[in-house]
């Protein structure tokens, strides 16, 4: 009998395992009743109850998980770059590369909050590691914060997907702050231009050795992205496209989740930093959108025709297609004849290059 | 956690570098691209020419057979 109840009455020499197992149905509430980033939320909340569950079986595996999938090399978030960059049409960007620009700007808030977490008190890497939530991108965020081996990798993760699903509620406000009605107004003609297969083609290779010269480092992400975008853009490999699209990026997906959890143990997770790690994080989503924003003001400055709306700034945090379509949104209410879509697409995949350019900065500074 | 404004200035150079650091490869990005947007249209618009001349040529012998 005491067998039985001998993990049962153990809760209560670990009383902190409860609080685990609440943060993970909230997550699990989340994804399912609020649909926010499910593919992600679901698993992680669940894996962090199976972990901390008293002596849980669940927790060997899920470390084996970890190691294979994380901790050796960051293989499931590059593989799940495959499955991102056979997603992404970089078209919209192609057609108008100056966009780029605001890709760019975006990411001003994880440089921002690289110096906040600095002055916080937390260790360089675990600073770099922090600011890199600002990329609003999970594989890029998991991949920094396992090389330089930071301590927070588990309330790094929830901070860095939550704040990607509360996209449509962080930005809007943030964006209102920072235009002008008559900004928000100003409307922008879209001249679709047609983009060669020969560009869509040299596009991933070309970019991969550029950014791969300037910021070794972000070989491996940028590599595995755009490796992900010419298996689409060749023609030649459809069914490959389609299965990196879909089943793989949802296997790994799967995996990821779940495996992120085995750094969600009580005693990893329920620290004040980890509060500390979620104000960072909301932190670095505003000042990229910000930085963004500021930087189609400046812009403006030197523009007297064709002025551009400064919202579409706000897209070039990486979380797409989401900030597009709040951006597009935006630009609706205030003009219903102003479709901002086509560009703000165009800012929101650069800004996905953007960050992994950032990722890989980050890395050559603090690895 | 406390206040480290020591490390906090010792932060300074690398934010500075790093945001400079991604325009300064956006930039080159963006050169790279327009340069694929005008040299892949100069060799289509001389395939274009050259497939046009083609069915001229083609119809024109069209019109003296009949």
């Amino acid at each position: 009998m005491e067998e039985l109840f001998y993990p049962l009455l153990s809760i209560f020499d670990q009383p902190k395992i409860v609080v685990m197992w609440i943060i993970g149905a909230v997550l699990i509430f989340l994804a399912i009743k609020k649909e926010m980033e499910p593919t992600l939320l679901l698993p992680m909340g669940f894996g962090a109850i199976l972990v901390n569950l008293p002596e849980s079986g669940a927790k060997e595996v899920i470390d084996i998980l970890f190691k294979v999938g994380i901790e050796y090399g960051e293989m499931f978030p590059l593989i799940l770059f495959i499955g991102i960059g056979a997603m992404i049409d970089f078209e919209p960007l192609l057609s108008n590369p100056k966009l780029m620009f605001f890709g760019a700007a975006a990411q001003f808030g994880i440089f921002f909050t690289l110096g906040a977490a600095s002055l916080l008190g937390f260790a360089p890497n675990d600073a770099a590691s922090v600011a890199i939530i600002g990329a609003a991108d999970g594989p890029t965020a998991i991949f920094v914060a396992q090389t330089l081996n930071s301590t927070y990798l588990s309330a790094i993760m929830v901070a860095a997907y939550s704040y990607m699903a509360l996209v449509p509620l962080v930005q809007p406000p943030i964006i209102k702050l920072c235009t002008t009605k008559a900004e928000r107004k100003i409307r922008m003609n879209y001249v679709g231009k047609k983009v060669s297969k020969t560009t869509k083609i040299l596009f991933p290779i070309v970019i991969t050795m550029i950014v791969g010269v300037v910021a070794p480092d972000s070989v491996a992400l940028i590599g595995f992205l755009m490796f992900g975008n010419l298996i689409r853009e060749c023609g030649v490999l459809n069914s490959l496209s389609e299965t990196a699209q879909n089943a793989l990026a949802n296997l790994i997906t799967i995996f990821l989740g779940v495996t992120i959890a085995a750094r969600m143990t009580a005693e990893e997770f329920l620290k004040i930093e980890t509060l500390l790690i979620m104000g960072l994080g909301l932190v670095a989503f505003i000042f990229d959108t910000f930085g963004g924003i500021m930087l189609a003001k400046v812009m403006n400055l030197f523009t007297k025709k064709n002025k551009i709306n400064p919202m579409i700034g706000a897209a070039g945090i990486s979380a797409f297609p989401m900030s597009a379509r709040v951006v597009h949104k935006l630009g609706l209410e205030e003009d219903n004849q102003n479709f901002l879509l086509m560009h703000s697409i165009g800012v929101n995949v650069s800004g996905q290059i953007a960050s992994v350019i950032a990722g890989g900065l980050i890395l050559a500074f603090y690895r | 956690m406390h206040i480290d404004f020591d490390a906090f200035l010792a932060a300074l150079p690398n934010i500075g570098k790093g945001y400079l650091g991604i325009f300064i490869v956006t930039a080159i990005i963006v050169l790279v691209v327009y340069m694929f947007n005008t040299i892949p249209e100069k060799v289509y618009e001389h395939e274009r020419k050259k497939d046009e001349a083609k069915k001229n040529k083609t119809s024109e012998t069209k019109w003296e057979t009949e």
